[in-house]
């Protein structure tokens, strides 16, 4: 099914910066409206790209740190992390076709 | 082409949506509803709603929507998560086209609502997202126990700010005249509040930028004057109002100059037989939730009974019709 991961500051390091495949990190909130409508978006691309892409979901408010070592300041903030590295940031709800296109690169 | 002509298409997915799609499906008129990206409208970066008749306590924004969501879904509204990208309202076929493909309709529902205004000044879109942001409950969290601002003078400049104190140290309300379009009862709780600031009487000229590359402060502009102040602020939340998103049926359909669409009120008809419209796309004077979801309502009675009037052109018949006994044997063009 999906290839979505929940993660947290803890395991971010094992689960993100050290993982062999392209990650999607979802900076997210239970009490964000937009969050939610991206979430199910995420999970199809996910699920459609299990090979290339992990998406991990970052709860901000049990997971502060992080948030704040990538100077997040609104979310959903979706970043694509490569070798440790954040390579990709894109702020706000999209539609499904627009967030593809921005992580076309990273899905081939 | 996707095939068939259905009875009925909804663009939209507010209040006046939703409310549209629940009466329209539990009507059998199979409604396809286009949600666009940001489903759920303009409450979806609301707090607590506390006017909508039935909830004794409030609702939170998104939990209503939801909620109405739901309730669409389960008497068979199909829901697409799309945005439109063109209409062609002109024929006896409406034409909507999402992602590539075109659905063809009988009739159509416009209720795309209104997008949230921006002041148009240099820094602002630089740094949206960097500290400019027109949603205080998704962005508020990050601004704890920082000086911030909120622009404008409205019910939902009030309740941001009013919010915004949960986090931030102070919140400065920045508004360019002396008196407040805001509620009676949203402005006192603002002005009740010991963390709420005010600056009236001025406009805000610019965003500056930080060494961080976020917000750094404001550049102020008093209205009567034009003499200039900076305000010591790490954000800015926009809320001066919102414009009907009617870009999509410009040049189909009239609007007037705010850009609102016009309909033969107190019905939902639009200039184009067969066409509807509700919600915050037509309405410049309520604006509330419940007043969206009110004409949704006649929106989706309206079509019904349209559509009953007109029996379905035998050059319509597609699978969307066996149900309603109209002959499936030939497929749409």
């Amino acid at each position: 099914m999906a290839n979505t991961v929940n993660v947290t500051d803890d395991s971010f390091k094992d689960d993100v910066l050290n993982s062999g495949k392209t990650v999607l990190v979802d900076f997210w909130a239970t009490w964000c409206g937009p969050c939610r409508m991206v979430a199910p978006v995420l999970d199809e691309i996910a699920g459609e790209h299990a090979e290339t892409l992990t998406v991990a979901k970052l709860d901000i408010d049990a997971n502060p740190a992080t948030a704040r070592d990538y100077q997040v300041m609104s979310i959903p903030t979706m970043i694509v992390f490569q070798d440790g590295k954040p390579v990709k940031q894109i702020v706000g709800a999209k539609p499904k076709a627009a967030l593809l296109q921005d992580l076309a690169e990273y899905l081939s | 082409m996707s095939g068939d002509v259905r009875d009925l298409v909804i663009i939209g997915s507010g209040p006046a949506g939703y409310t549209a799609a629940v009466y329209a499906a539990r009507a059998q008129l199979e409604p396809l509803v286009f949600e666009g990206s940001q489903f759920g409208g303009a409450l979806m970066t609301t707090t607590e709603v506390e006017n909508y008749p039935g909830f004794t306590d409030g609702i939170m924004g998104p939990e209503l929507m939801e909620q109405m969501r739901g309730q669409a879904k389960r008497f068979g509204a199909e829901l697409r998560a799309e945005d439109v990208e063109t209409v062609d309202l002109t024929g006896p076929v409406k034409r909507v086209t999402a992602n590539g493909t075109t659905y063809e309709a009988r009739a159509v529902i416009l209720a795309m609502g209104a997008a949230a205004r921006y002041l148009g000044v240099p820094g602002e879109q630089e740094l949206l997202g960097r500290g400019v942001s027109s949603c205080a409950t998704c962005d508020g969290f990050f601004f704890r126990d920082h000086d911030i601002a909120v622009v404008g003078g409205g019910d939902s400049a009030m309740e941001e700010a009013t919010f915004l104190t949960r986090f931030a140290r102070s919140v400065t309300i920045v508004h360019r005249r002396d008196e407040f379009r805001a509620s009676k009862i949203m402005l006192e709780r603002a002005k009740n509040d010991p963390k709420i600031r005010w600056r009236t009487g001025v406009t805000v000229s610019e965003v500056l930028r930080s060494e961080q590359g976020a917000v750094g402060g404001l550049r102020l502009a008093e209205l009567a004057t034009g003499e200039e102040s900076t305000l010591d602020v790490t954000a800015m939340f926009v809320a001066i109002g919102h414009d009907p998103r009617s870009e999509l049926v410009r040049g189909q359909l009239d609007t007037d100059e705010e850009g609102y669409l016009l309909t033969e009120s107190p019905s939902t008809y639009t200039r184009i037989p067969g066409v509807f419209a509700a919600g915050d796309l037509v309405d410049r004077t309520y604006r509330q939730a419940i007043t969206a979801a009110g004409s949704g309502c006649a929106a989706a009675i309206d079509a019904e009974r349209w559509l009953a009037e007109r029996p379905v052109p035998p050059e319509f018949a597609g699978g969307g019709y066996s149900a309603a006994g109209a002959a499936a044997a030939t497929p749409a063009p």
